[in-house]
């Protein structure tokens, strides 16, 4: 099973597609590790540079609503992966890039708006980072000298996909 | 309680519920492209499970960029190539015999009532108008139907969108589709099923039933579904006329897979469209959609026909209408890429093609290729597309490039005054 936490990376807008995650132009790699260089190379945000160190360095990503719009491209997940984030905290998602998520064995949290608000009361802080507990579905958030902790649902099957490593691995055994 | 069609195929295709709410689907179709199928295929072999589940239940295609633009995609076409070779897979299309999937897949009549399709690619939402369950997944989904032949899904709820009424002149499926996203909202459809009724959909060729079915998921819908009907037997005829008596005996078996009178819906939502008039997007979310009216004169540099919303026949036959006889502005370019060999034939027999090149259109292969920025016509920074495609996302047709999904009605008329303009005044 993967870990899950690190340095957190606030993306603060609803419907992030696909195509701003990972252009359909790099479509064309055939190995996840050659996605790396262009992890969200075209999401314009304020303040947001996808070569900043925050991002690159990033291990958890905290946005809004319907994450992962657009394409079914696994290549959205994979480009998190790769950079070694392997968890995305938002309001919710779209269902395509949710499943994906988990199907890698990565994780795809959904809060409530007002429990989003409260993470990114945290954006500010320059050491922000958030530690996931799937198997007890509580996440810690710290930063700037304070840390909270929130409880999160996941449901039982992608709980399971998390932990057999991914829907492969779960299918083989099972089907 | 009644059932909806994705409930009725749901309870059909059950293999397994291994948690409340998580249902594992048998899968009658697995359908494969050059972009999303190749990880796949490396990752089988990896893992020394090089097998597909029944080669007769996948169909694969090269469709995305093709002629291959460099070796990039000629190596992902040729792990596609090699791997329907390796595996004996009959209903594979290469050069030559491609086009695009969501066009292609429907002309060879591999879809019927009742089937359980998946592809990695979100636009199979499309194959629904046949009556079907048909849901865009990712890479591991995918492969896990090609190795296995099953897909797991939370069961989605249903909406009904009912389209009464009557459509008005120079208003068409793109411009109904754009209304019931405009409607629901970009999210407003996620982990639902999208399924098509009324009377407007029942007037509809197959044609402008997959033109709303492809748009679902430009609203999160997991499946665009409209029911089977008189409609659907005729299309289907040609493949399934030596398993039926006739096409009643056709239709009896095929509408077991309609919703039932008492249906239990998420929610049904009435729109009228008599008075609907063409609709344009304005921003960079498809459900950004206003009037072509407000919109009339905003500057295009690029005019783009084709794709699998709308890049059939009758699409370019619309288009044709519009522009016979005229010419595209001096200040545009515009591009039609028939979405298959098929088309492209038949447009050609019928005369469309002539018409495309007498106006000044560039004519390409049938590919997928500018629709997503990959090849075939991509923009530059800072340029401007009227495009019939499905997605408008900042960037989609090339870094920096702005597009508005418009009819192929609206985008001929577009082309001739070489900026956005209402279609009716030349039909």
């Amino acid at each position: 099973m993967k870990t899950f936490g690190g340095p957190a990376l606030f993306l603060d807008r609803s419907d992030i597609n696909t195509d701003e995650i990972i252009p359909a132009k790099y479509l064309t790699e055939i190995t996840k590790e050659d996605l790396k260089p262009y992890l969200l190379e075209d999401l314009k945000l304020p303040g947001f540079d996808p070569k900043a160190e925050k991002t690159r360095s990033a291990g958890v990503v905290v946005t809004r609503a319907n994450f992962g719009c657009g394409s079914s491209r696994e290549h959205a997940p994979w480009v998190f992966e790769v950079n070694g984030i392997t968890a995305v905290i938002a309001e919710s998602f779209a269902r395509i890039f949710r499943q994906n998520m988990f199907n890698c064995g990565m994780a795809a949290i959904e809060l409530p708006a007002g429990q989003i608000d409260r993470l990114f009361s945290f954006a500010d802080a320059a050491d922000a980072s958030i530690a996931l507990d799937v198997e007890g579905q509580i996440l810690t958030i710290k930063g700037g000298g304070r840390q909270e902790s929130v409880s999160f649902e996941i449901s039982p099957f992608d709980k399971a996909l998390v932990l057999a490593g991914g829907w492969v691995d779960y299918a083989d055994t099972k089907y | 309680m009644g059932m909806t069609t994705a409930q009725k195929i749901f309870a059909a295709h059950l293999v397994d519920e291994p948690f409340a709410g998580t249902k594992v689907l048998k899968i009658d179709v697995v359908m494969c492209h050059e972009i999303t199928t190749p990880i796949a295929i490396a990752d089988l072999m990896a893992r020394g499970k090089d097998r597909v589940f029944d080669r007769t239940k996948i169909k694969a295609v090269i469709d995305h960029v093709t002629p291959s633009k460099d070796s990039k995609t000629a190596t992902q076409a040729k792990m596609l190539r090699d791997w329907a070779r390796r595996h004996d897979i009959k209903d594979f299309f290469d050069i030559g015999a491609n086009g695009v999937c969501h066009a292609l897949f429907p002309e060879k009549g591999f879809i019927r009532p009742g089937n359980t399709v998946i592809m990695g690619d979100s636009h199979t939402c499309t194959h629904g108008a046949f009556g079907a369950f048909a849901a865009g997944v990712g890479t591991t989904d995918l492969e896990v139907g090609i190795l296995k032949g099953v897909c797991a899904f939370r069961e989605p709820k249903t909406i009904r969108v009912n389209l009464n009424g009557t459509l008005p002149k120079g208003v068409f499926a793109k411009d109904a589709i754009l209304r019931v996203i405009g409607h629901l909202g970009v999210n407003g459809a996620t982990d639902r099923v999208i399924e098509f009724g009324g009377p407007i959909v029942a007037q509809m060729s197959m044609e402008s039933r997959m033109t709303l079915c492809n748009m679902a998921i430009e609203a999160g819908g997991t499946s665009g579904i409209c029911a089977p009907d008189m409609v659907t037997v005729d299309y289907l005829w040609p493949f399934i006329s030596e398993n039926f008596a006739s096409k009643e005996a056709a239709l009896a078996e095929y509408s077991a897979w309609c919703p039932d009178a008492d249906a239990a819906y998420d929610k049904v939502i009435d729109l009228d469209l008599s008075d609907l008039e063409p609709l344009c997007t304005f921003g960079y979310k498809p459900d950004q959609v206003k009037p072509i009216s407000e919109m009339a004169g905003a500057p295009v540099d690029q005019v783009y026909l084709g794709s699998c919303t709308n890049g059939r026949l009758e699409d370019l036959r619309i288009a044709a209408q519009v522009l016979k006889g005229k010419k595209i502005a001096p200040t545009v370019r515009a591009i039609l890429s028939p979405a298959t060999p098929h088309i492209y034939q038949e447009a050609n027999a019928e005369g469309l093609i002539d018409i495309f090149m007498s106006a000044g259109f560039c004519v390409t292969n049938p590919t997928c290729g500018a629709c997503l920025g990959m090849s075939n016509g991509v923009l530059a920074e800072g340029e401007v597309c009227a495009s019939t495609t499905n997605r408008n996302f900042m960037g989609r047709m090339g870094k920096g490039g702005m597009v508005h999904l418009l009819s192929p009605a609206t985008a001929a008329a577009s082309a001739i005054e070489g900026k956005l303009a209402d279609p009716r005044k030349y039909l």
